[in-house]
């Protein structure tokens, strides 16, 4: 494999250890005024987005391999490593999770016991951003797991009226995926042990295993198992509905946009790479998952008369969008699924964070309680008009981009699945368009008339995902540049072990437009 | 100077981009004046590049030029860029003329609305996106506009939002739209496929891998596209709703331009349409009938608007009746003459309605002759122009549409014969209804007689002369005995070879003509018959033709209700118990079978967080301890 050893400086180990650290101080900072725990809080989650922002501005773009490689082995005797590595694919959620706690934190304050909320946050952060860096696979576990003891924290605490039963059933559903995934792990390694006389973690090498065709099936249920879950495909999803309604609005932020990539990014990262023949045998299995939960989530989403609710059942369905150009295993298919990771962030975090403002404002999220919104809040119902068409698919928004990308590359290779994927475009305008009329249309009554709108420092925070959303709809090319060298790596290796190519067209540069009269620059 | 042709587009996106920024500071009427300017600014362009483009020899008329890559992803190199051939030249130049007529029209008839900036705002995009639709040299980049005038349309149909009604048709435009849309994109998909390329010129120079069975498929996906954005049968029942919008934007986006965008879609894939004669035998029969069922709808309308609306779907079926005849030049000069006398009808509609304070029943119309003399001078052109009156523009253009037919298959000319009659009927029965007879609309509501209707301000009554003038003349355009150096030589560098000739000689031809000239003048003459003592005829009116044809019913039957129980059942009964029951089911189990190990349990998710916050802690410092000693 290829790994740069790029600039001395460790920037991915800053990443981690910047919000962990941040999350100690906060935790330490008993009888600080609320207002500097904040500041501080921002502070911490704006410095490590400022380091994620030089990691990327500093790869290489051309080069598919890992980046800012650091090693330093730990636990020699069970073959344990601190081993992290940026590749085009790994390095957007990173920046994703970046860019999208310092919003949290601001937009989506906690109204008691800030200083917890806070340190629980920076500690999310941390363990997310582990979790993407990881290129040892007991390190990457650990992280994982790690995510879910602040998200338990912060939907048991912080959270709603069914708090407590969301927050178990969060805790257990994906507790018990991990499960499989640990002990996946540990015979992947042990079996790797058994050929080459090493015991080690490290993906790189364990790439290398060479599997019985059934134990390789085997290990990729058990990995995808913790990943579905987690994501979640259809049908491990009933845990997010009531997890992303009752945690609070930063809390489902964060883990419908930043938690769930955890899932579809394990697939790609550890599913694709480690068993590849497995993911193209199975293929066909999880992409009719894919397919089934962007219909089912479409469907169910239309009868849902809470805003949460709905944004909850429609990410399964984007989610399912994401699984289908995973395993279409084509350059579009995967390149499409990886900017859908970034893009979905990005939206779904734009509605929870407005969805979180109107609740400040109206104290519900019911859209039968809402009603007219539109009139008293403009600003508001403008960026929550920029989401939903993202969301949507409008092109010109980031969402229509990857939705497209990850279409084509699976009509190339699997034209009926994207064909019943397609028509599941038609269902979010169906469900989203009624939500927001009957949120944002229609006559104030005299008590919604009063509503607020967005404030300065409203706008100030959601202004970078409107930009962004805007800016990845018009001109993604620098983040496709950077996502396509290393799905190019990973499309190759899939293709050379299992033999089976991708059709010329996913590859090859179009035929030159026939000459015209003129041409401009 | 067709090098600059972008500005085309680019001038309304700017004033889009100012209204966003400083609309609301600049108010009413100076935000109106700002977008017209930006539209009158992208006409004049389009002036400037048409007079470039004439300069060059016949062979030479094709610009094209991309501005940047818009998605590069492996085989797929997607670039934005224009291209600009007689045809989206024709676009344009009524594209963005209408356009400024109706945005000047636009101060005028938003005058006082609270939200007169955003109007702007939403135009101004919407002619930008048109303005991309059409001069786009990618299909991708065609479907971006595409997208574009249809948010618009969504934007400005439920512009009103208040009003439950115009929420509910906005949304199902936008939703009846996005159905076409699966066609389009699945077209996409499959030229790509097919072709690895989404580049017009180069789709249409290895179109022949598509393969017959391909080239069917695309050209039916393109149809159902067409048929959404067009208001063709299946998808055309979302338009009439669309009519909730304000006035200016039912003559813009719903008669004039937007809404013969899939029609210029197919003329523009026309070298794709020749590889399928079956795929052409279904658009033909689809434009044909929609245009006599429309027809025969806008008969029984009461509402000023619905009758117009009826009318445009009826004429773009015509416009795709011509499409599948092979018929491009036809179907684009009646799309232009349609575009000035529907535009000119509906802004003429607008000043009526404006004048009668909101009023759009006809029955509570008439005698507006004395009234409103520009409104009702300017109407009359209109009216003799879609009727189908020689010498105005309709009957030239519907001539054209119908001789071509007519080689095609007899039984459809008959059909758009019948048609041509039902026109001409329900206008005139319009026209009398509002204009002649008394004045029902002093008729005393709640014991005050209504203030008398006022004629419009010079905004508004300027682009009603304007579009009248041309609705009269548009018919020079392509005077059958010109066709050798006019219209048709002009565009058909761009059908070149996949024109359909109707070898008519001169002598059919007169026939076809009178013939053409007299249904119209025998259904203007029923209709006079008819309307001209009486308003009240129920005979006339079924609720059959009234409640169209009960589609919106059927629909409401097979798909609507339906899908709302299906969508609840998979809500409570599939999620709810089904999956989630298996979920919670399968943790109640557990926790019985595991009594007998309780002493592990002691029941709190919470410890085992912290259990886990702990142990990964110490791991965690272990690890960096390690890694700063080592």
């Amino acid at each position: 494999m290829v790994v740069n050893q790029l600039p001395h400086f460790p920037f991915l180990t800053v990443l981690v250890l910047l919000p962990a650290g941040g999350a100690l101080a906060v935790a330490l900072m008993v009888n600080v005024r609320r207002q500097v725990t904040e500041a501080v809080g921002i502070a911490v989650a704006l410095a490590t987005l400022g380091f994620a922002i030089a990691t990327t501005v500093l790869m290489h773009t051309g080069d598919g391999g890992y980046q800012f490689v650091s090693k330093h082995v730990w636990a020699a005797s069970i073959g344990v490593s601190w081993f992290v590595g940026v590749d085009g694919i790994s390095i957007f959620l990173v920046l994703l999770a970046a860019v999208l706690f310092p919003i949290a934190l601001a937009g989506a304050r906690s109204r008691t016991d800030a200083r917890p909320f806070i340190a629980w946050m920076l500690l999310l952060e941390a363990a997310c951003i582990g979790s993407f860096i990881s290129l040892d696979l007991i390190l990457f576990f650990l992280f994982f797991e790690l995510t879910l003891v602040p998200a338990y924290f912060i939907i048991a605490n912080w959270g709603f009226a069914r708090r407590a039963y969301a927050a178990v059933k969060f805790f257990v559903y994906t507790f018990l995926g991990s499960a499989f995934l640990l002990v996946g792990i540990v015979v992947l390694a042990f079996v790797h042990q058994h050929q080459t006389g090493v015991l080690t973690f490290s993906l790189p090498a364990l790439e290398h295993t060479r599997l019985a065709s059934s134990t390789g099936i085997l290990l990729f249920l058990a990995f995808t198992a913790a990943f579905a879950v987690k994501a979640p495909l259809f049908p491990f999803h009933t845990w997010s509905p009531d997890a992303y309604t009752e945690a609070p609005a930063g809390g489902s932020m964060i883990l419908s946009a930043v938690l769930a990539k955890l899932g579809t990014y394990g697939i790609i990262r550890f599913d694709l790479n480690l068993f590849p023949q497995a993911s193209r045998t199975l293929g066909p299995l999880l992409l009719t998952l894919a397919v089934i939960g962007i219909l089912y989530g479409a469907l169910v989403a239309c009868a849902q008369n809470d805003l949460k609710r709905l944004v909850a059942y429609s990410s399964l369905a984007q989610i399912g969008f994401i699984a289908l150009g995973t395993f279409a295993l084509t350059t579009e298919g995967l390149v499409g699924g990886v900017l859908l990771m970034v893009n979905h962030g990005l939206v779904t975090a734009g509605f929870f964070l407005l969805i979180g403002w109107i609740y400040e404002r109206r104290g519900s999220w019911q859209v039968a309680e809402l009603g007219g919104l539109q009139t008293p809040a403009p600003i508001m119902a403008a960026a929550f008009t920029v989401v939903m068409m993202a969301s949507i698919g409008l092109p010109g928004l980031n969402g229509f981009v990857s939705e497209f990308l990850v279409l084509a590359g699976t009509f190339l290779v699997h034209r009926w699945w994207a064909v019943a994927a397609t028509i599941g475009v038609v269902g979010a305008a169906l469900y989203l368009l009624w939500a927001y009329q009957q949120a944002f249309h229609g006559k104030p009554s005299p008590s919604v008339a009063q509503t607020r709108d967005l404030g300065w420092n409203e706008r100030i925070v959601i202004a970078p995902l409107l930009v962004l959303i805007v800016l990845l709809g018009v001109y993604p090319k620098p983040v496709i540049d950077r996502i396509t060298p290393s799905v190019n790596r990973l499309v190759d290796r899939v293709e050379q072990v299992t033999n089976v190519r991708q059709p010329a067209v996913a590859t090859h540069a179009t035929p030159p437009a026939r000459a015209t009269n003129a041409s401009a620059p | 100077m067709v090098h600059a042709a972008y500005l085309m587009a680019l001038l309304p996106l700017a004033g889009f981009a100012v209204l966003v920024a400083a609309g609301r500071r600049l108010g009413d009427p100076w935000a109106g004046w700002v977008g017209t300017v930006a539209v009158v600014g992208s006409f004049v362009v389009a002036c400037i590049a048409l007079a470039g483009l004439l300069s060059e020899p016949a062979s030479a008329r094709h610009f094209s030029a991309n501005y940047f890559s818009w998605i590069t992803v492996g085989g797929l190199q997607v670039k934005v860029g224009i291209l600009l051939d007689p045809l989206s030249m024709t676009m344009c130049m009524f594209v963005t003329g209408v356009s400024a007529l109706i945005h000047l029209y636009s101060i005028g008839y938003m005058k006082g609305d609270p939200e007169f900036s955003k109007f702007f705002i939403y135009l101004n995009l919407f002619v930008f996106s048109m303005v991309l639709l059409v001069l786009a040299n990618n299909l991708l980049v065609m479907f971006v506009g595409w997208e574009g005038v249809g948010v618009c349309s969504y934007w400005l149909v439920s512009f009103w939002h208040e009003r439950d009604s115009a929420a509910s048709a906005g949304k199902k435009a936008f939703i009846y739209n996005r159905v076409g849309d699966v066609g389009f994109l699945i077209a996409l998909f499959l030229i790509f496929s097919k072709v690895g390329s989404l580049d017009l010129t180069t789709i249409f120079a290895h179109r022949g891998a598509l393969g017959s069975a391909g080239a069917t498929a695309v050209a039916l996906l393109l149809l159902l596209a067409a048929a959404g954005k067009s208001a063709q049968i299946p998808l055309f029942n979302w338009l009439p709703d669309a009519m909730e919008g304000p006035t200016p934007v039912s003559a813009l986006i719903h008669a004039a331009t937007m809404v013969t965008a899939g029609v210029y879609l197919l003329c523009r894939v026309n070298s794709i349409l020749a590889l399928s004669p079956d795929a052409m035998w279904v658009i033909a029969i689809i434009g044909g009938a929609t245009a006599f069922v429309a027809a025969t709808i806008a008969t029984s309308q009461q509402d000023i608007k619905k009758v117009l609306v009826f009318s445009t779907v009826s004429q773009i079926g015509y416009m795709v009746l011509a499409v599948g005849t092979g018929a491009y030049i036809a179907a684009i000069f009646l799309m232009v003459a349609h575009a000035f006398y529907k535009g000119l009808l509906f802004l003429g509609a607008g000043s009526v309605i404006h004048g009668l304070h909101d009023e759009q029943d006809l029955k509570r119309m008439g005698g507006l002759a004395r009234l409103l003399p520009w409104t009702y001078g300017t109407f009359l052109v209109g009216w003799l122009a879609i009727a189908g009156i020689p010498p105005f523009s309709g009957f030239w253009a519907k001539s054209d549409v119908l001789a071509n037919v007519y080689q095609k298959s007899p039984a459809l000319w008959a059909l758009g014969l019948v048609t041509a009659i039902l026109t001409a009927y329900y206008m005139t029965r319009l026209f009398v209804l509002a204009f002649r007879g008394d004045d029902r609309w002093a008729a005393a509501v709640d014991g005050h007689r209504p203030s008398d209707p006022h004629e419009s301000p010079w905004v508004m009554r300027a682009p009603l002369v304007v579009l009248a003038v041309l609705a009269f003349a548009g018919g020079i355009l392509d005077l059958p005995w010109v066709h050798r150096d006019g219209f048709a030589s002009w565009l058909s560098p761009v059908f070149a070879h996949t024109l359909y000739l109707a070898h008519e000689g001169a002598g059919l031809q007169v026939v076809l003509a009178v013939i053409d000239a007299v249904v119209a003048v025998i259904g203007v003459s029923i209709a006079f018959a008819l309307w001209r003592r009486s308003v009240d005829k129920p005979t006339l009116e079924p609720a059959f033709l009234q409640r169209v044809w009960y589609w919106d019913d059927f629909y409401d039957a097979v798909i609507g209700r339906p899908g709302q129980a299906m969508a609840r059942f998979a809500a409570t009964v599939v999620d709810g118990r089904i999956i989630d029951g298996a979920v919670n089911g399968a943790a109640a189990a557990v926790r019985k079978g595991a009594s007998g190990v309780r002493r592990f349990q002691t029941g709190y998710v919470r410890n085992y967080a912290l259990g886990i916050a702990l142990g990964l802690a110490a791991v965690i410092a272990f690890v960096i301890s390690r890694v700063w000693w080592s």
